[in-house]
């Protein structure tokens, strides 16, 4: 029989993700199943973004386009019992940082950086309709990735944080342009200047979160939504994203440039060192 | 309206059964990081349990340099 070209990229796509699958300690991976592909994030001990995360991002993107069209949902969760995702290796930031000229450690976070938004502007702009659901610490790039999918589904034990001011940087994954875009400049000034966390009902309230469910009840919640998902027609609910959900580029460019300049100054290679070293038991406070 | 022992009692009860330790262990003034043994990460979890039993919100920063489950239910009777 011969292969279409759809078959052919829905088998390229899994090509990769088997590829990266045969990596021993992944990072993260995913499955395609009924039209629903689940994205899985597994790395010790709260699924910190660093490089080697983003390498396997970056896979799965690739592969996303791929397969897209087979599919009417992504999911986006974690495995791991401390929470969706605590956020940017702080701790491999720091010990590259210090390993490196100083310019050549700002022309790699502007690196990083510009890549991680290519990842999240994908998941962004994705044609499905993508849902994160998460539980316990969905911190920094956390929040970040869980604000570029287009539902948030909860359990009761999540907490959301914008906690980088405590380093002297604002988010750099695209989260205040989504946040504002999502809820309003209000919201972003109060997570952002305050640095506080809120829980899973209050982030419902304020209609940053869809569904608050039961501990535990994100996944199952996030499947039986996909299955909704499935009764309409997929042209339409892309339609109908593509109008509601514009992609802020513009403000989204400017975050990459603020974060640079902000990263530039002594005082985040302090705070980075203080956070690093710390063993206070609320690190993430300022 | 709950009183401030009442408060203080819930708290040590729900820290108990949540983090599997005998209520009669914990004192009111001890230092919970310590009896608990609880990370930064755990006492995230703390305080969202804590947020969801008494249906309030408690800013992280209200809650630096609280160590005690004293000083916490005080912390919690003021936003009830």
């Amino acid at each position: 029989m011969l292969e279409t070209t759809k078959d052919k990229k829905v088998h390229e796509g899994k090509a990769a993700a088997q590829d990266q699958c045969a990596v021993g300690e992944s990072a993260l991976s995913w499955t395609l199943a009924d039209g629903v592909i689940e994205l899985a994030l597994h790395r010790a001990p709260c699924n910190e973004l660093g490089s080697s995360s983003l390498e396997e991002l970056e896979k799965f993107a690739t592969a996303l386009q791929l397969v897209q069209g087979e599919a009417h949902a992504l999911i986006v969760h974690s495995e791991m019992k401390p929470g969706f995702c605590a956020g940017a290796d702080l701790r491999e930031l720091y010990q590259r940082s210090q390993a490196m000229e100083k310019a050549e450690a700002a022309r790699g976070v502007r690196d990083f950086l510009e890549r991680i938004h290519r990842v999240f502007n994908l998941i962004d702009a994705a044609p499905l309709t993508t849902i994160a659901a998460v539980h316990g610490v969905t911190f920094g790039g956390g929040f970040e990735l869980a604000l570029a999918c287009d539902l948030i589904i909860a359990d009761k034990m999540a907490r959301f944080c914008f906690p980088e001011l405590r380093l002297g940087l604002i988010p750099g994954f695209g989260g205040i342009p989504r946040l504002k875009r999502d809820l309003g400049n209000a919201v972003v000034r109060d997570l952002l200047l305050t640095g506080r966390s809120i829980n899973a009902t209050k982030a419902q309230q304020i209609g940053l979160v869809s569904q608050v469910v039961g501990e535990g009840e994100a996944l199952r919640a996030a499947r039986s939504t996909a299955v909704q998902l499935r009764k309409f027609d997929r042209a339409t609910a892309t339609a109908a994203k593509k109008f509601i959900k514009p992609i802020p580029l513009d403000e989204l460019r400017r975050e990459i440039d603020i974060f640079c300049e902000l990263f530039a100054r002594p005082a985040v290679q302090e705070g980075l060192r203080k956070f690093v070293e710390s063993t206070d038991a609320q690190p993430y406070l300022p | 309206m709950k009183t401030a022992d009442q408060t203080l009692d819930e708290i040590l009860a729900l820290a108990a059964a949540h983090f599997k330790v005998p209520r009669e262990k914990l004192d009111p003034d001890d230092d919970f990081f310590k009896t608990l043994g609880i990370d930064s990460l755990q006492t995230l979890d703390l305080l969202t349990k804590l947020e969801n039993h008494f249906r309030v919100e408690l800013p992280d920063y209200e809650l630096q340099g609280v160590s005690d489950f004293r000083t916490l239910a005080g912390k919690i009777q003021a936003r009830l």
